[in-house]
């Protein structure tokens, strides 16, 4: 594992010009030159490409598209077992997948619930994390066009866009989600704690 | 059993679960053990814990032991020879605390609580460290591991786990605690013992790099805010994390107890957060991308917020409030009778360190100051200790805390005021109550909001 092989440190820390006092190692301690030590491998950006985390304003969406219709196949292909072919949700002994739509309304009262419908505030997140996540059995597997067609279906099923609405890197951010104002900064410590 | 009130949802599903009572798949040994636990003043403990272990003990050693003869007299046999045990060393075939799995239904995506009521001091062993995991513990190659961090950057740079190595270390003492610790008790008292009220909080010894160091390494541009990390596990877990917790205190640890993370914890990389909520501190650490905004995740979004009674959910509840809890005497335990005890338990703080700890007998009427067992370090576990003379006739233990900001810790009263109490989804995290006890004139102890 830890080789040992400092000779590529050396080698940088000659660049940096920190190896003043000629061969003795200790004396970049005592330079200020550079408080970089040098240590890591640049990427690039086709390295960087396999990575994403979409946020609201939907930088990193991937090119292609998807509707309702092709997203209910792949909903009922890939997700329907965990999440119910009504998207109410499975919690059978090892399946657990979450309800997707309904709960409109329920946040303020004493049985509210949370479904991508009724409290996700943003679409990218949607995607984002099909994309990243699902399915539980093969995270990571399904298209672009899948991840955008099923998104769309979860979408339409929860009334949030129109039946024959097309997902792709420029519509999904605009996606107005009913809880999109529904959030606050956290506001602890408490001040009433301290009446 | 919980009335229908206190139920979740009954189309709703299980990862959020917070009141499926008597549903701990508890090993029997285990929830026994508790019927006398460790921390008594009295002799006569030890010998009543043993005396009530299951026979089938003795036929199969517990989780990370290994089941060895017992010989009548120890000093007139040759014991073991020296590393015969390979060279990694097991728990005493008699310690049988175990963690125990919350009842999700997908096992996958579950959590397991460590079994405080048997813990010394403060670390938590490794192997207790209680567990949040979104789709299962990877296996991962260490020489096949790295850290690329990238975003709002000078040199995106790519960290091998040599890389990391060479940088120089920290060594911090810090809890994690999941924010959803105690989220079955909002309502009602639930879990019978310590373990499943408060088990997921855990301490350990992390060692590792500071992220101020990276930082310099990539240099970071002008209008930098937020950091998102991401882990390699089948979940990709992300959360975004202020830059300013992250140059402050934010370690990327290899090490943990003096070895390598173990791999539930995150091996070979994880992103440590001191006081901040469970779920930030990212394991089996893949990436850190640098933004001038969150991300808004699945997790930081419809996860780990808390939905107030006026339908708003507060986001980004990161810090852990300071918190308090007796192990010792504890749900489900048996005191034989009156007399001395060593009450005993640990006090935290997301906030700085614990400052001071106090401890009633009689339900919050008389607080008494307790005795802090370790210098206090920051966004670190302190345990305590009180001494008690138990007259016999029911009890009502508590501890309350207070940190070195002046927070302390609040009644269950003053939170349900402020959070509201509209449901089992509704605001389930950051439950930091007083924690009461309840000791019956027969010895018993059980969990109780009082």
């Amino acid at each position: 594992m830890f080789t040992h092989d400092l000779k590529p440190l050396v080698r940088r820390l000659l660049l940096a010009g920190a190896f003043s006092i000629g061969a003795s190692a200790c004396a970049f301690a005592q330079s200020a030159s550079d408080t970089r030590i040098g240590v890591g491998t640049p990427v690039t950006k086709a390295e960087l490409s396999k990575y994403f985390a979409i946020p609201p304003d939907g930088t990193g969406l991937p090119a292609g598209s998807g509707t309702p219709s092709e997203g209910r196949v792949v909903f009922m292909d890939n997700c329907a077992i965990c999440h119910g072919d009504k998207l109410q949700g499975n919690p059978k002994p090892g399946f657990g997948g979450d309800r997707l739509i309904g709960g409109r309304g329920t946040l303020a009262t004493n049985a509210p619930v949370k479904t991508v419908e009724s409290y996700w505030p943003y679409a990218t997140t949607l995607f984002d994390y099909v994309k990243r996540a699902m399915p539980f059995s093969a995270p990571g597997s399904l298209t672009d066009d899948q991840v955008y067609s099923v998104v769309a279906f979860i979408l339409a099923q929860g009334h949030i866009i129109k039946p024959d609405a097309t997902m792709n890197a420029k519509t999904l951010p605009k996606v107005q989600m009913p809880n999109r104002n529904g959030f606050v900064p956290d506001p602890r410590p408490e001040l009433s704690l301290y009446h | 059993m919980a009335s229908s009130d206190d139920r979740v949802a009954g189309s709703d599903t299980g990862e959020d679960c917070p009141c499926r009572d008597g549903m701990f798949d508890t090993l029997e040994a285990n929830r026994r053990r508790f019927i006398f636990g460790a921390g008594s003043a009295l002799g006569a403990a030890s010998a009543l814990a043993l005396a009530t272990l299951p026979a089938r003990a003795a036929e199969k050693a517990p989780p990370g032991a290994v089941w060895y003869d017992v010989p009548e007299d120890p000093t007139k046999v040759p014991g073991r020879p020296v590393a015969g045990d390979g060279g990694y060393g097991t728990r005493s075939q008699f310690e049988t605390a175990v963690r125990i799995r919350f009842p999700t239904p997908n096992a996958n995506t579950s959590w397991s609580l460590t079994p405080l009521a048997s813990l010394y001091g403060n670390i938590t062993p490794s192997g207790l460290h209680f567990e949040r995991h979104h789709n299962g513990i990877p296996t991962i190659d260490p020489s096949r591991h790295s850290l690329v961090v990238h975003g709002m950057v000078g040199t995106p740079k790519r960290f091998s786990m040599d890389d990391i190595k060479r940088l120089p270390s920290v060594t911090r003492r810090h809890f994690i605690e999941c924010s959803g610790n105690g989220l079955t008790e909002w309502k009602s008292p639930k879990g019978k013992t310590v373990q499943q009220t408060h088990g997921l909080l855990s301490t350990s010894e992390w060692t590792g790099v500071l992220f101020s160091t990276l930082a310099r390494e990539v240099g970071l541009k002008d209008g930098a805010k937020w950091v998102l990390g991401e882990g390699s596990d089948a979940a990709v877990m992300t959360r975004s994390i202020p830059l300013e917790k992250m140059l402050n205190d934010a370690m990327i640890v290899y090490g943990q107890n003096g070895e390598a993370v173990r791999p539930e914890q995150g091996y070979p990389l994880r992103l440590l957060l001191p006081g901040y909520e469970g779920n930030t501190n990212i394991k089996w650490l893949r990436r850190l991308q640098v933004s001038d905004k969150p991300f808004m995740t699945r997790e930081e979004t419809s996860k780990y917020t808390d939905l107030m009674a006026d339908g708003k959910a507060r986001i980004f509840t990161l810090d852990m409030d300071a918190k308090s809890v007796i192990t010792f005497p504890s749900g489900d335990m048996k005191l034989p009778g009156p007399g001395i005890y060593t009450i005993s338990g640990l006090a935290w703080s997301g906030r700085g360190r614990i400052l001071s700890v106090d401890v009633s007998t009689d339900g919050g009427h008389l607080w008494y100051p307790a005795r802090i067992e370790s210098t206090p370090e920051p966004m670190c576990t302190v345990r305590f200790t009180f001494p008690w003379i138990w007259d016999g006739k029911p009890a009502i233990l508590q501890s309350r805390c207070t940190d070195e900001t002046g927070y302390i810790q609040p009644t269950l009263a003053q939170l349900l005021a402020i959070r509201g109490d509209h449901g089992p989804y509704a605001s389930v995290y950051h439950l930091n109550s007083i924690q009461s006890w309840a000791v019956a004139s027969d010895g018993g102890v059980s969990n109780v909001h009082a």
